[in-house]
């Protein structure tokens, strides 16, 4: 009880942490830790945070019944309130196509100065971002891309297949040093129809083949506990052997963790991903057969937020030469090992 | 069924003769589905399928929707449906591991959960049987708004069962005779489902309100306080099963149970039972839904596509319920 009331406060701490850093620390608020500085870019060295016009930025997203989509909106909010000059607008998140395309039409009626949307569907919500833009509101898309490039401003998101490359090189690292041929590497997907799991997967079975190495089973669970523990459950049956596991997702990986530990097992190394605060306390332990998780941050609403901050105020990206913000950011998977999990635990969001 | 009693003398009786006979050729075809798919698994997996380790993890996947659907049997026998089961056992999930009741202890979680469940068949039997809504209406209408309460309590978040619970979880991971305890648990809500369905006056009253409620009410029997009852039990059912999906996921979260129901039905469906009501059966539930899992273990451990295994399902519910219309038309006079 005690230390889940600790763990809640630590959150808030951490989240607020990552939204002053997001906000470049130029205020006079005393900074965050000192130790997180290397897992934030270091503060812009222009005047790029110091109020200018005000702006009212749109913030629409998917229902937040899954760790990562809560910290996006709670990340995207903290840093719109580091910010006089912006006003920040989001609308209710939903889950249902219908009722986000109403939600992204009331903001444009509204004419907001920019609309910040991670769409549930990119192809289902390309028309609205359309419009959007047509009517003059520069649409920062975040993460899941709109096909149209003509629906969106600037592109920010998380690089899919370099998560599926940065687990395959961990894992495949781990085996050749330990001199594993033939290996039984086991996959568990998130849902499978999304490209964004094909792209994972498809990263994975790349840097995988670098090594010789290939993934013998994968299955999909749905992003929720339940799933991924039905899917973990049976996969540990099919293979009596496996040396190593990756799973596409910490919020899933509750329920993956929990299989195995009922099925006591810990021959093989496990690799998570998204780099949820469950994870990284689990790899911190060192006991657990998961050894590391492969980073898809939700800091990325933060960026989002300022991105669509210096667009509509016409601003451009002070570390950058050029006169206004790029057309499309996308973020590096990291890896987060026992080594250093230390920096990265205060932007680990809760599942 | 020996000695007819007052009140299944008019209702149930006549439908029952027949139901059990069917019921059996029923059960025939079923456990001659089983015997199939265990053959495919152990020609395709011979080193993994027919070990006790894969055993207990079928009964272990079965188990939490087992208890569901042990509770679904009981209102579509009763000539009902409950759609809530799926949303009602997350809310049950969610309630126990809130902050406040974790700091209880695990029994208070435990039975936080059935009464949470319970309650929640309460209103929604009550909402049937005396305000007179429509089964599908009520219960969808508590689907709805038990995921939304669900959502609200958790704030979409998943909820850990912390440490000091630590037993609620051991039921997932301690083992008697190599088989985890939730199986038992599993087995024992079947066994006392069967017990009810077929030794007792409340399960005689169940086929006979299912079967012809005007009949039953002539016969003296409380049809609504029944009705009322048997959503009740199903909400316990749900609550039963959230302990189990918080043992087996370590969590409790809005997100579980999601179309449970449909599974349930399903199951009940292949096993025999009719969708209007007075016929069916405990053991066809169960070996319906034991051939959907199988299914499921067969798929997985041969590493095929989920959606191809979404088709094999579909046509089995479409197949058993052609088989189902066929033994009527034989049997009709």
């Amino acid at each position: 009880m005690s230390e889940n009331v600790a763990r809640r406060g630590f959150l808030v701490g951490g989240l607020g942490g990552a939204a002053l850093l997001a906000a470049g620390c130029t205020s006079n608020e005393p900074a965050a830790a000192p130790s997180s500085a290397a897992a934030a870019p270091a503060p812009a060295a222009s005047g790029n945070d110091q109020p200018g016009t005000k702006v009212t930025i749109g913030f629409s997203a998917p229902a937040a019944d899954h760790g990562w989509i809560a910290a996006i909106a709670k990340n995207a909010e903290a840093t719109a309130k580091q910010y006089s000059d912006i006003d920040f607008k989001p609308v209710e998140p939903t889950n249902d196509i219908n009722q986000q395309i109403s939600a992204v039409e009331s903001l444009i009626a509204q004419k907001v100065n920019a609309l910040v949307i991670l769409p549930n569907d990119g192809q289902q919500l390309n028309q609205v971002a359309l419009q959007a833009t047509e009517a003059g509101i520069p649409v920062i898309n975040l993460d899941r891309v709109f096909p149209d490039k003509l629906a969106y401003r600037t592109w920010i998101g998380g690089d899919n297949y370099g998560m599926g490359v940065a687990a395959g090189h961990f894992i495949g690292k781990q085996l050749k040093d330990k001199g594993v041929s033939n290996p039984v590497i086991v996959e568990i997907q998130g849902i499978a129809t999304l490209p964004l799991t094909q792209d994972r997967s498809k990263g994975f079975a790349d840097a995988l083949k670098t090594y010789g190495f290939s993934v013998t089973a994968k299955q999909d669970a749905k992003f929720t506990v339940e799933t991924g523990n039905q899917v973990a459950t049976s996969l540990l049956q099919a293979h009596k052997k496996i040396d190593a596991m990756w799973n596409h997702d910490d919020d899933q990986g509750v329920g993956v963790l929990a299989a195995i530990k009922e099925a006591g097992r810990d021959e093989f190394v496990m690799v998570g991903g998204a780099g949820s605060l469950n994870a990284m306390k689990e790899i911190q332990s060192g006991t657990s057969v998961l050894k590391a998780t492969v980073t898809y941050s939700p800091t990325m609403a933060s960026s989002a937020i300022r991105l669509a901050r210096l667009v509509a105020q016409g601003k451009g990206m002070s570390d950058l030469v050029e006169n206004s913000v790029p057309q499309s950011i996308t973020l590096a998977s990291e890896t987060i090992t026992k080594d250093n999990v230390e920096k990265y635990l205060e932007l680990g969001f809760e599942s | 069924m020996s000695e007819p009693t007052t009140d299944h003398r008019a209702a149930g009786v006549a439908a029952l003769a027949p139901t059990r006979r069917l019921g059996e050729m029923r059960h025939l075809g079923l456990l001659v589905a089983l015997a199939i798919l265990v053959v495919v698994g152990l020609v395709t997996r011979p080193e993994n399928f027919a070990t006790t380790s894969n055993l207990v993890s079928i009964l272990s996947l079965a188990a939490t929707i087992g208890v569901i659907t042990v509770g679904a049997t009981f209102v579509i026998i009763g000539g009902g449906i409950d759609l809530s089961v799926g949303a009602v056992m997350a809310l049950a999930s969610v309630w126990a591991t809130t902050l406040a009741t974790q700091s209880y202890g695990p029994w208070v979680m435990a039975i936080c959960a059935i009464l949470v469940g319970t309650g929640a068949g309460l209103v929604s039997g009550w909402l049937i049987a005396y305000g007179r809504l429509v089964p599908f209406i009520a219960t969808l209408a508590m689907l709805v708004a038990a995921r939304g309460l669900a959502q609200r309590m958790s704030d979409r978040r998943t909820q850990l069962v912390q440490p000091d619970n630590a037993a609620l979880v051991e039921l997932s991971t301690t083992r008697v005779l190599g088989v985890p305890l939730l199986v038992y648990i599993f087995a024992l809500v079947v066994a006392l489902g069967w017990v009810v369905l077929n030794r007792t006056t409340f399960g005689r009253r169940t086929y006979a309100v299912g079967g012809n409620p005007e009949a039953a009410r002539l016969a003296g029997i409380d049809v609504r306080r029944h009705t009322m009852l048997l959503y009740a039990l199903s909400g316990l059912c749900c609550g039963i099963a959230a302990i189990l999906i918080m043992a087996r996921t370590t969590t409790g979260s809005s997100t579980h149970g999601d179309l449970y129901e449909l599974d349930a039905i399903a199951a009940v469906i292949i096993g025999g039972t009719l969708l209007t009501g007075g016929r069916g059966t405990i053991i066809g539930s169960i070996l319906g839904l034991l051939i959907f899992t199988l299914i499921t273990n067969l798929f997985i451990l041969n590493g095929l596509d989920t959606s191809d295994q979404l088709i094999a399902k579909g046509l089995i519910i479409v197949v058993a319920v052609l088989l189902q219309r066929r033994n009527l038309k034989e049997r009709a006079p």
